[in-house]
């Protein structure tokens, strides 16, 4: 289309008026301008060229970043392990409708972005302003959890949570017992909370102290000993991070966690979202026929 | 070296290390050497993106200097120091995820470091652009080294580790050593800042500001009630 002899024409012609502006005065009106639009044209060149070009390494590493959390998360990590070898071999996604809690084949696992599909109108619910404690406005309509298996039995449980904290919204994992009910490990790939305070949420000594901890609130129902639990008694989300240390002594103390000093809104933020994506909005009814073992058909 | 570089360049590469170093002496880029220094590994990526930084934005304002208008002086400096720390974060988080996940806000904030922007209007708008980066390279060098210095402290002190290799062995795994908890937090960067600006103060008298007022004793019979 622009052969050598236009083009050039056009070089020439710029290059007229840059000497023309160049030869202005520095404090015209006319070079103010030009140099401001020409300094803006080169810098967003230099910029964007920068975020394209780097786009496929960066989404790869997010990628593999990810991997490594829930190798984590699921106590699996080996330190200098290859984490993608890893990952398929013990690791094992599986798409579940949130409002039914059954597994969903038809979905390739593999595939779905969870967090895509939670900004996308079309594969996402808009939560009821009352509803969302998590301050998270939208959520996919299904969610991609991942399990831990040992000889055909599942291991761990790791469910995808996201909330609001202070300035961020925290995007981690909890992994569960197969019970559906004891906390293995928390953590959170993705914050921009205050370093040093709310940041402390990677800490691993805090991170540390979810293990054993409970996440619904335990009732004498002899239903429950039989392992014929309905949606309705899996019973109400309790766990919540609490202010100041937890005094392990004390009934109760199995649904709380020692809130992160100087990061209250933070502590609150995980508290919200740890209960939000435990209701029944979230992965109740996904836990709930977890727990009666064979009711999540596979 | 000096068949190389003339004398202007030797100069402002050398001297902001020790003699005109811009955390010692100006006291400026405090802010990030607070944030960055409890790790080794932070401190040695900050460095490098701080000088990289500093070297290229004040080569570029330099080669542009005699077409800058000054109403706008100021905007088009961050315009284009802001551009390089994009290009940096972008670059960080690429190469080396990790640290740039550790480092979170702070490549950011080198926008904000006063060392990047005082160079471009205290050195690079009247210079030439080669002179230019070696100020920038210098001044880089200059933060690069204290940062490494208070890490070391930190790192060593507040986790028994140098670049995550154990050097003392903490009494959680065993070891005879408790480590101090401090060092881990922000002030503690100040206390070892200040103590290094206290002891290059002591071997370079000179750098010591002169005393702007005394303060007077009360002379007899003046203050106070009667």
């Amino acid at each position: 289309m622009l052969n050598k002899e236009t083009f050039n024409q056009y070089y020439e012609k710029f290059k007229i008026y840059r000497d023309k502006i160049l030869a202005l005065g520095n404090d015209s009106l006319e070079k103010t301008i030009a140099i401001a639009l020409s300094l803006c044209l080169v810098c967003a060149v230099l910029v964007s060229l920068a975020a394209v070009a780097l786009k496929p390494l960066q989404v790869n590493n997010k990628e593999l970043d990810m991997k490594q959390n829930i190798l984590d998360v699921a106590g699996l990590l080996e330190e200098g392990g290859d984490i993608d070898a890893a990952f398929a071999e013990k690791i094992e996604a599986k798409i579940v409708d949130l409002e039914s809690g059954d597994y969903v084949d038809s979905i390739n696992a593999s595939e779905y972005d969870q967090r895509k599909a939670a900004k996308d109108p079309a594969q996402s619910v808009t939560i009821p302003k009352e509803k969302d404690i998590a301050h998270i406005r939208f959520k996919a309509k299904y969610a991609k959890v991942f399990l831990v298996k040992e000889n055909g039995a599942i291991k761990s449980i790791i469910l995808p949570i996201n909330g609001y904290g202070l300035w961020s919204t925290l995007y981690g994992f909890l992994s569960l017992n197969p019970d559906g009910q004891t906390v293995q490990s928390i953590n959170f790939y993705d914050q921009a909370e205050t370093p040093g305070l709310g940041g402390e949420v990677v800490n691993p000594n805090w991170r540390a102290l979810w293990k054993g901890k409970k996440v619904y609130a335990e009732t004498d129902q002899p239903s429950m000993e039989k392992g014929l639990i309905t949606e309705a008694d899996i019973g109400e989300p309790a766990l919540s991070v609490v202010k100041g240390v937890v005094d392990n002594s004390k009934p109760g103390s199995q649904y709380q966690v020692d809130g992160l000093a100087g990061a209250t809104l933070t502590s609150t933020g995980v508290t919200n979202l740890i209960r939000y994506w435990t209701s029944k909005e979230g992965f109740a009814p996904y836990l709930s026929k977890v727990r009666t073992v064979k009711g999540a058909k596979s | 070296m000096s068949a190389v570089l003339n004398d202007e360049t030797k100069k402002v590469l050398v001297e902001p290390l020790v003699t005109n170093n811009p955390i010692t002496l100006q006291v400026l880029g405090i802010c990030s050497a607070l944030a960055v220094t409890s790790q080794m590994s932070t401190s040695l990526i900050m460095a490098l993106a701080l000088t990289l930084v500093t070297a290229f934005s004040s080569a570029a304002i330099s080669a542009i200097r005699n077409h800058i208008p000054s109403s706008i002086r100021i905007i088009v400096q961050m315009t284009i120091i802001a551009s390089l720390v994009i290009v940096v974060d972008q670059l960080l988080k690429a190469f080396a995820y990790d640290v740039s996940k550790q480092l979170s806000v702070f490549v950011g904030l080198i926008i904000t470091n006063c060392i990047v922007m005082g160079r471009a209007e205290g050195y690079a708008m009247k210079n030439p652009p080669l002179e230019s980066f070696m100020d920038g390279i210098g001044n880089g060098l200059g933060y690069s080294l204290i940062l490494i210095i208070v890490a070391f402290f930190r790192e060593t002190l507040g986790s028994g580790k140098l670049l995550g290799m154990e050097v003392f062995q903490l009494t959680k795994d065993g070891g005879w050593y408790d480590p101090n908890g401090l060092m881990l937090l922000p002030p503690s960067a100040f206390f070892i800042i200040g103590l290094i600006i206290w002891a290059v103060r002591q071997w370079k008298p000179e750098q010591a500001e002169k005393v702007e007022f005394k303060i007077m004793p009360i002379a007899h019979g003046e203050g106070g009630h009667h």
